[in-house]
């Protein structure tokens, strides 16, 4: 049998401030009013979620503020089944992309509100198309997981 | 496209879990190898690129200062290009313009990573900020089973079609792994295995997905002029693309990934490829998941969007195929990041050379070597082939 050799246990802890600047602020402290704040490119006409400070095609400020309806459709979805670093909730959940109503992009964020222990139970409820809804936290702190997740309507 | 290029030696760590060698070893173990390989030595070296995954990934921020010493960088331009999961690929792009650009006649390219030394999937959730999109990536395996979950549905390819195809994938690569002697994964698998793993991110089950991965890569790169006084086989870089896409996950088509479809278009109108199925000999098609590989097919046009489940099934892009795909076992069966891509080039070029050993391709002239990265934002492709 090879020699094991000696390996160090070491660590790095650094804290962070990230400026959230005034176009995410904003959006923040909509999600606390449970509100889904998006803006429009004035060039390209898209509404654009969660709110940009310029359009990345057309490379203009965006100034105009929308809020966006809380509904929409399923564009994609994975049912996740491990354990990493940072999940916001137990697996299994379901990650997934949402088009809400009237918007112009894919917004990323959950599924739930559905049983999610087994998988062959949850391949014939969601399907891309599917309506869903935003629920809401009852406490909110102006995060993303003040969203609890999409669910079907 | 500016001076000819040619890679003109290629060397690689035994790939694997590494934990009885130091990082600077490890990378010297590959340098040291390119070097015995090419019958060159460090003073024939103009300047040197290496790069990695994130710095996370080790603990240790800019490794090229590190790895000055095992490199042989000393008293030379160094250089680090970090893109992610395709940095093997781009530091492989910056050697060439590095050299086709004039500014050097020989560059060595060093790729790298030491995965089992840290928390490989929660230093990839460091690729993207914790305001919106950090929770949901999955640590990176969430977002590309999204990816792929959209592009099935989108083609209307039944699932079982489809997982059908992966566990072939699977199958394949893995097989062709033992004919690999720096690979991995080494272990005989069946369509049933890989169809019961354990699920990670539906569809995506373990044997879907790449191991945690050590290793290092290191190439040489040469201008047309110095390369060939070296009476050689010669890898010639034919054709080299790369394509970015918007930050946010949701704002670009994942479907039919633009980036990928257009890194590889660039390097095609370079290469002068106009059917690439037919005129590419092999493919090193970066494929940490198998569902992608499939998706990967259809945007570098190997296939037509949603038939490439069917071509898999035929055996299309098997080792004895019309197009063999990853006959070194590919990125599924060893994944040392920063290192992957650079092995793609690497294989690709061993490929064109005839001297990929016994997962040679007879007779391959022209090959295809991709990665992908930033966590899935970038594309990359370089074309190399026999022939100047």
């Amino acid at each position: 049998m090879a020699k094991e050799y000696k390996t160090l246990k070491t660590e790095i802890r650094l804290p962070y401030e990230l400026s959230y600047g005034p176009v995410w602020t904003r959006f923040f402290e909509g999600m606390r009013e449970k509100k889904i704040y998006g803006t429009k490119c004035e060039k390209c006409g898209r509404i654009l979620v969660p709110a940009r400070s310029f359009c990345p095609r057309c490379f203009v400020d965006t100034n105009a503020w929308v809020e966006v309806a809380q509904t929409g459709k399923l564009t994609a979805w994975s049912y996740i089944n491990y354990r990493y670093f940072g999940m916001p909730t137990e697996p299994p959940f379901i990650g997934a992309l949402i088009r809400l109503d009237g918007t112009d992009v894919d917004f990323l964020h959950l599924l739930g509100g559905i049983d999610l222990a087994d998988l062959d139970k949850v391949r014939g409820i969601v399907h891309n198309g599917m309506q869903l809804k935003a629920v809401w936290q009852e406490e909110r702190i102006g995060h993303i997981l003040d969203l609890e997740h999409f669910a079907p309507v | 496209m500016g001076r000819a290029v040619g890679i003109v030696g290629v060397g690689q760590t035994h790939h694997g879990k590494r934990m009885e060698i130091s990082y600077p070893d490890l990378v010297r173990e590959a340098v040291v190898r390119v070097f015995e390989d090419t019958g060159l030595s460090p003073r024939d070296i103009d300047g040197v690129v290496s790069g990695t995954m994130p710095s996370m990934m080790e603990g240790i921020a800019l490794t090229h200062f590190y790895f000055a010493d095992a490199m042989q960088a000393v008293g030379k331009p160094i250089l680090k290009t970090e893109t992610c999961g395709s940095t093997g690929v781009s530091i492989a792009h910056t050697a060439y313009y590095w050299i086709s650009s004039g500014m050097a006649d020989c560059v060595l390219a060093v790729g790298h990573e030491k995965m089992n030394e840290g928390d490989a999937q929660a230093t990839m959730t460091t690729v993207v900020e914790p305001f919106y999109q950090r929770f949901f990536i999955a640590g990176a395996p969430g977002v590309f089973s999204m990816q792929s979950q959209m592009w099935a549905e989108r083609y209307g390819i039944p699932q079982e079609k489809i997982r059908e195809a992966a566990a072939h994938i699977s199958v394949e690569h893995h097989e062709a792994a033992f004919a690999n002697p720096y690979a991995h994964m080494k272990i005989h698998v069946t369509m049933d295995d890989v169809k019961n793993a354990r699920l990670i991110t539906y569809p995506v089950r373990l044997l879907d997905v790449c191991p945690t991965s050590d290793g290092a890569c290191a190439v040489i790169f040469m201008s047309e002029e110095k390369a060939k006084q070296l009476g050689r086989p010669v890898a010639w870089v034919k054709g080299v693309g790369y394509r970015g896409e918007e930050y946010f996950f949701g704002d670009s088509d994942k479907g039919v990934w633009q980036s990928a479809v257009g890194a590889a278009k660039q390097a095609y109108d370079q290469a002068g490829i106009k059917n690439p199925r037919k005129e590419l000999d092999v493919a090193e098609v970066y494929n940490p998941f198998t569902f992608q590989e499939m998706l990967f097919y259809e945007c570098f046009g190997f296939c037509d969007l949603g038939q490439s489940p069917d071509l898999v099934l035929k055996g299309v892009f098997d080792r004895t195929g019309e197009l063999p795909c990853d006959p070194s076992g590919g990125t599924l069966c060893t994944n040392p990041i920063g290192a992957t891509g650079l092995v793609r080039v690497a294989e690709a070029a061993l490929q064109v050379m005839g001297r990929a050993g016994d997962h040679q391709i007879a007779g391959a002239k022209l090959a295809l070597s991709h990665a992908m990265g930033g966590v899935d934002q970038f594309n990359g492709v370089m074309i190399v082939g026999s022939e100047l």
